[in-house]
């Protein structure tokens, strides 16, 4: 139990959850969960999912999944299926995620009781991006030609109706809720309907609801072997949402160096400790001007990933999402549940900084870029001395690791100060373009 | 004006030492210090413990997962060799002998009997001048009596000093139910040096968090008052040099402890808060005491204030509260 921040007033190292041998508990437990899941779910639409108390309550559709203990990447999973698993479409990358993702025959991806869930699939590291960027089109498609048959049939539906369902706002989950509503009496009208036009919109139906695209994958996938395709998909301009789970190695074929692999840090092809820098993928991204871009971590701050989670989903466009997840390949004490720690740490040291991107912003005539990381207060090497990944060169190539650790403290140095002025430079422009429709979830800053 | 003392056998410069810390782990520093005037060094602690756990770390993490995916039967790379014991040491006493011209004092926490010799014969080979015994750990065991924990402390150190032919000292915490009687005890095993006293890092509660955490504090010069009573009681009565630690920031500070009986008065907190050139300053400032007080040397001085010479000896022994109370008077609200 590492996040949850109750303890027992007489007991401390109780929490209100804890760990236990699980054996002579399971007949107790066994009525518990059937009690457990009893309960009612939230109304979605009383939810306000920006704050992370309320949106903790959202039901996720993902669990048991079968990843490592104290597995970093998979909070993040859990977090987005809360907030859209009920009108989600994954394309994931091979990787960890695709393991645990689809650990066939079963699956950790769950639907609610109306029956709704992640529709996900797994292709290759090379073309994920593209296979994401295929549900988006086939699927805007087919809501352009749902809507086509739709106005053909306005003399039987009627033009109020039909209106309606064209021209719905679905930027919350009441008006998706008011929206599905709708199209289920659609789908109750057209088989009486029985004409050519209302037979092919019966299958069809469905895709006037809006449906958020993912694209899933790790940093292997997106730094490494499926960058061309990442690269091309976000110069698209298509709304599609892309999670990069940054383990900073690949991590499911046991440790070898990616692009994200930091300086310093062994893994397999990097023996000696990797001696070139982190790829700034986010910055790559930002240079398009058109991505959403956000760089997070959610054991170092919460409600900054999720902030980035809704954010990301309700820009019109492109978005990416990059997720410092830990993991068994950094050599951490996972079993100790000390993944959010790290995560803090890495932040805190400046290894890792958060931020938002959001093209909408220089639309209103504001800068962009949003550093959400405070200054450095720990020094990178005081990160790196806390994960084997790094500490093992101390013991095999001391020199070397000395070495890596202060060019690590200098780039950090380096990326904060730049990181800093872009995100403070005034960039309002004389005879700006039109602006931008407003995003359609509100946000609070 | 002759600052010179004899500490360990080895003839210094000055009393000030410079104690182990973090500092020292940076040869740069340590000539630093000799260029501001530190007398000798003690190098940072080799603690076996560390190094044990550093290797079932390793262990642990190289293994961590492997039997979970056949897809991944290895996390990490495997190098031909892992340094994981004391060479990183060794070789640092060997750089900082070459880099300074001082004494350098080695510093050694064992935790196994075979742990102390083995590493304590190394450190001589490596180089030192002396070696100072930490023998830090509290003892938590209900069932340890206070005799076997005096005699564990005896035990390594006759062993150490069997092994070795470089002067040893032994840094000792305060908690014994009879002091005195334990510098005797180590006296006679043969120990060159008490070093008086360690300061344990004491643990904390943090209010917010409810938890428990080591909290590392620099002394203050509040701390020098029980090592100032220890020495000004063992000056005279034990054959092994002493030195004072814990609390000396100033060189008023170090003029009592020298007064007291110290041979040699060691520096570290105040380092740290001011940087290296504080080395300097002290000499300076004890200089000028002495100077203006009309001291010719440092041995003129040392025990001049100790039990044996003081005015009045009992002052060292009496508890005085009422006496030190009554000198207070309740604060106005």
């Amino acid at each position: 139990m590492e996040v949850c921040p109750a303890k027992n007033k007489t007991e401390a190292k109780l929490k209100a959850i804890n760990m236990r041998p699980q054996a002579p508990l399971r007949a107790a437990e066994h009525d518990n969960w059937n009690f457990f899941l009893g309960l009612p779910e939230v109304d979605r639409r009383k939810i306000k999912p920006g704050t992370l108390r309320q949106q903790q309550l959202l039901q996720p559709l993902f669990e048991f999944s079968g990843a490592c203990a104290g597995c970093g990447e998979t909070p993040y999973i859990k977090m987005v299926t809360q907030l859209f698993g009920d009108r989600m479409v994954v394309a994931n990358a091979t990787g960890c995620s695709s393991i645990y993702g689809g650990n066939l025959p079963t699956t950790p991806y769950a639907t609610n009781k109306c029956g709704r869930g992640p529709t996900w699939c797994n292709s290759l590291f090379e073309d994920n991006a593209e296979f994401g960027l295929g549900f988006r089109v086939s699927l805007d498609q087919q809501k352009h030609f749902a809507g086509e048959l739709l106005k053909k049939l306005a003399p039987q539906l009627g033009d109020d109706f039909v209106t309606a369902i064209l021209t719905a706002d679905q930027g919350d989950e009441a008006g998706i809720y008011s929206q599905r509503e709708r199209v289920e009496a659609l789908k109750k009208k057209l088989p009486a309907i029985n004409n050519a036009e209302s037979k092919l919109l019966i299958p069809l139906a469905d895709q006037l609801v809006k449906k958020s695209v993912w694209i899933f994958g790790g940093d292997g996938w997106a730094y490494d072997i499926g960058y061309g395709g990442l690269d091309h998909v976000l110069a698209s301009g298509q709304n599609v949402n892309v999670l990069v789970m940054d383990t900073e190695v690949y991590s499911n074929t046991g440790g070898q160096m990616s692009k994200s692999t930091p300086r310093g840090a062994i893994a397999k092809f990097a023996a000696g400790g990797k001696p070139a820098g982190k790829k700034d993928l986010g910055l790559i991204a930002m240079s398009y001007g058109n991505i959403y871009v956000a760089s997070v971590a959610m054991g170092a701050k919460d409600e900054h990933t999720l902030k980035a989670f809704i954010e990301a989903e309700s820009y019109p466009g492109p978005s990416l999402i990059i997720a410092y997840s830990h993991c068994i390949a950094h050599g951490i004490a996972l079993d100790q549940g000390i993944g959010a720690k790290q995560q803090k740490l890495a932040v805190e040291s400046g290894q890792w900084l958060l931020y938002r991107y959001d093209p909408r912003r220089t639309e209103r005539g504001e800068n962009p870029l949003q550093l959400d990381s405070t200054a450095a207060k720990a020094k990178v090497s005081d990160f790196m001395m806390s994960e084997n990944r790094f500490k093992m060169l101390t013991k095999s190539k001391p020199e070397d690791a000395k070495k890596f650790m202060a060019q690590s403290q200098v780039e950090a140095d380096r990326r904060w100060k730049f990181y800093q002025f872009m995100s403070q430079r005034d960039t309002k422009v004389e005879n700006a373009p039109v602006p931008a429709p407003k995003p359609t979830t509100a946000v609070d800053a | 004006m002759d600052l010179s003392t004899k500490y360990l056998g080895l003839k210094l410069r000055t009393p000030l030492v410079i104690s182990a810390s973090p500092l020292s782990e940076d040869v740069d520093n340590l000539k630093r210090m000799e260029d501001a005037g530190a007398s000798a060094i003690v190098l940072y602690s080799l603690f076996e413990e560390q190094l044990r756990q550093d290797r079932l770390e390793l262990n642990k993490n190289l293994q961590q997962g492997t039997d979970s995916f056949a897809e991944a039967l290895t996390y990490f790379p495997e190098p031909d060799e892992f340094r994981l014991g004391p060479e990183e040491y060794l070789k640092h006493i060997a750089a900082a002998k070459k880099a300074t011209r001082i004494p350098i004092i080695a510093s050694l926490n064992g935790s196994s009997a075979g742990g102390w010799t083995e590493y304590a014969k190394k450190i001589q080979e490596a180089g030192a001048d002396a070696l100072e015994l930490n023998i830090y750990y509290i003892p938590t065991d209900m069932n340890l009596s206070g005799a076997a924990v005096e005699d564990t402390y005896i035990n390594i150190l006759k062993a150490v000093k069997s092994q070795v032919t470089i002067p040893v000292s032994v840094k000792l915490s305060p908690f014994f139910s009879s002091f005195a009687n334990m510098a005797k005890r180590l006296d006679q095993a043969g120990a060159n040096g008490l070093v008086l006293f360690n300061r344990f890092y004491q643990p904390d509660i943090e209010l917010e968090t409810l938890e428990v955490k080591p909290n590392i504090l620099l002394s203050t010069p509040m701390a020098m008052r029980l090592p100032l009573r220890w020495i000004a009681l063992l000056h005279g009565r034990v054959n092994a040099s002493l030195a004072a630690t814990s609390g000396i920031h100033r060189a008023s500070d170090a003029l009592k402890m020298l007064m007291a009986g110290a041979d040699v008065t060691m520096l570290c907190s105040t380092i740290i808060r001011h940087g290296i050139p504080q080395i300097a300053m002290i000499e300076r400032d004890l200089v000028d005491w002495m100077e203006e007080h009309e001291y010719e040397s440092v041995s003129q001085l040392k025990g001049s204030l100790s039990q044996k010479n003081c005015a009045e000896p009992a002052a060292f022994e009496r508890a005085q509260y009422m006496k030190a109370l009554t000198g207070y008077s309740l604060a106005q609200a």
